[in-house]
């Protein structure tokens, strides 16, 4: 006997991108097809428990939304011009051409991350009209009131439509740059669930950490020739891997180094393992790896050893070094920085991240560090300033407590 | 779909002012391509004039709409099928003017 909860949830993952692409594809209107697919799952809830599950859920749903949609679209052209249903109804224009790939899902997703969006309009659409998430829960992952995200969400569609945003896969010359944005999006949404930035909410938001994930397994299905969507999935699949042990009985953020690193799931690293050798037969090959295949294979060097002291960090600083190369922000040099520490001492270390001061003084990490380097290099009272100061900018709940015991051990 | 392409120039920063052949062959181009409606340059902004009739009287008042560091320094009007195609032609406009450009949409 199926659980028809179970079946209808399943459904909303499996199907609810492919419904609302699809509609979108053939109304050539975002808000059609989203609101028509929510009707039609609703329809699934009150009519599978008494009907059954039908032997095709995703066959059923686009149905049944194209129906509501048509409906809808009858019932506001009898309000408004009955030009519009014509031009609606029987559009026998051509497709667009394709691009390299042809699957309503990726349309869907490429729209939602357009470049001419902004970024938090990207998430809350992507998370809307490609996850499936409700207005409330996207509002309670990111803090911001109900009403502000769903403005946020018609501001984005209506931008879309006025400005003519097309429903494509983007030419192949420009795919690289596009791709790269839409990774963007979805690394947002899952750092975003792993450090929680809200004093209010849990320190790491299982159900962000996991959507990003799901959307990104999604992407490498339709995309899986491109190395970066990889380097991305391995990334997120090595870093969930240690959510468990990373916080404490008592809420407290556990840090690498203390983390029990038999508390990782070992389907994930295997999983994460199995990519990241993928993208270095590639690198072998002469593909030059991007960004998230580096840090993935920093996190593949961690998730390989048994304890901190086994980690080898000379491997951890050449790819630092490599993705410095790429990418010359403060941060990749503050987190370079502290595997220099284990390689070559808190002196260097500390050197290092001194010089980061103008650029990364407002960042907590920046800090965080710093009080590490100096505890470690017995300059208690330095330490004890800078633990007070990522302190006092550092968001995450679980964070603050590891940082305040942190604090308080010093001598 | 219409866009208007606005080039944007900064008064405190401005971009530099050899571009013309570049723009010229840009133009060509465009119309060879067939993206091209309108294109001009503007004046400086000190030749504005501001009319206002909604009152009794018409109220002119020398210099632009808005004073800001920044201002419209000339425009395109381009014929394209979508955002896509005008984006990437404003990004080599950027270029070729050496300045911002704004793309927007006609109604």
């Amino acid at each position: 006997m199926i659980d028809v909860g179970e079946a209808v949830t399943r459904a909303h993952h499996d199907e609810w991108a492919r419904v609302v692409a699809a509609l979108t594809r053939r109304f050539g209107d975002l808000d059609i097809a989203e609101e028509a697919a929510a009707e039609a799952f609703a329809t699934a809830v009150q009519r599978w428990p008494a009907d059954g599950v039908p032997a095709n859920p995703g066959a059923w749903l686009t149905t049944t939304a194209n129906r509501k949609a048509i409906d809808r679209i009858r019932r506001e052209n009898k309000r408004d011009d009955k030009h519009k249903e014509a031009q609606l109804l029987y559009d026998n224009t051509p497709p667009e051409p394709l691009g390299a790939i042809d699957d309503d899902r990726l349309r869907l997703i490429f729209t939602c991350c357009h470049p001419a969006l902004a970024m938090e309009a990207g998430v809350a659409l992507t998370l809307r009209m490609v996850g499936g998430l409700t207005v409330p829960e996207i509002a309670r992952a990111f803090l911001v009131q109900e009403t502000t995200l769903e403005q946020r969400i018609i501001r984005a569609k209506a931008k879309i439509k006025a400005a003519r945003i097309p429903y494509r896969v983007p030419a192949a010359e420009d795919l690289p740059a596009r791709v790269s944005g839409v990774l963007a999006v979805l690394y947002l949404v899952f750092n975003e669930g792993y450090l929680a930035s809200g004093p209010d909410t849990d320190p790491v938001r299982h159900d962000l950490t996991a959507e990003a994930i799901r959307l990104t397994r999604l992407i490498r299905a339709l995309l899986p020739e491109d190395g970066e969507v990889a380097g991305l999935l391995a990334l997120m699949l090595l870093t969930e891997t240690r959510r468990t042990a990373r916080v404490s009985a008592s809420g407290e953020l556990v840090t690498l180094d203390e983390q029990d690193r038999g508390a990782w799931d070992k389907a994930l690293i295997a999983e994460g393992h199995r990519l990241v050798r993928e993208r270095l037969a590639a690198a072998a090959a002469g593909v030059a790896p991007g960004r998230y295949q580096i840090l993935a294979a920093i996190n593949a060097v961690h998730t390989s050893a048994r304890d901190i002291r086994d980690t080898d960090w000379s491997q951890v600083v050449a790819l630092y070094d490599q993705l410095v190369h790429l990418d010359s922000s403060p941060i990749v040099a503050l987190n370079r920085a502290i595997a220099v520490a284990e390689l070559d001492g808190p002196e260097v270390a500390l050197a290092a991240v001194d010089r980061l001061e103008d650029e990364l003084a407002g960042y907590h990490a920046y800090h965080a560090t710093r009080a590490d380097l100096l505890r470690r290099l017995g300059q208690s009272q330095q330490s004890r300033t800078a633990y007070d100061k990522a302190i006092e900018l550092a968001g995450n709940t679980a964070q603050t407590a590891n940082l305040t015991r942190r604090r308080d051990q010093l001598r | 779909m219409q866009y208007l392409v606005s080039v944007i120039d900064d008064k405190s920063n401005p971009g530099s002012t050899d571009r013309q052949p570049a723009i010229s062959a840009f133009n060509e181009r465009l119309i060879a391509e067939g993206y091209w409606v309108f294109a001009g340059g503007l004046a400086d902004t000190d030749a504005a004039t501001v009319i206002d009739n909604r009152g009794e009287q018409a109220v002119f008042t020398d210099g632009p709409f808005v004073e800001s560091k920044e201002y419209l320094a000339g425009v395109w009007v381009w014929e394209v099928p979508d955002l896509d195609v005008a984006l990437n032609l404003a990004a080599e406009a950027s270029k070729v003017c050496d300045r911002k450009i704004e793309v927007r949409p006609f109604q």
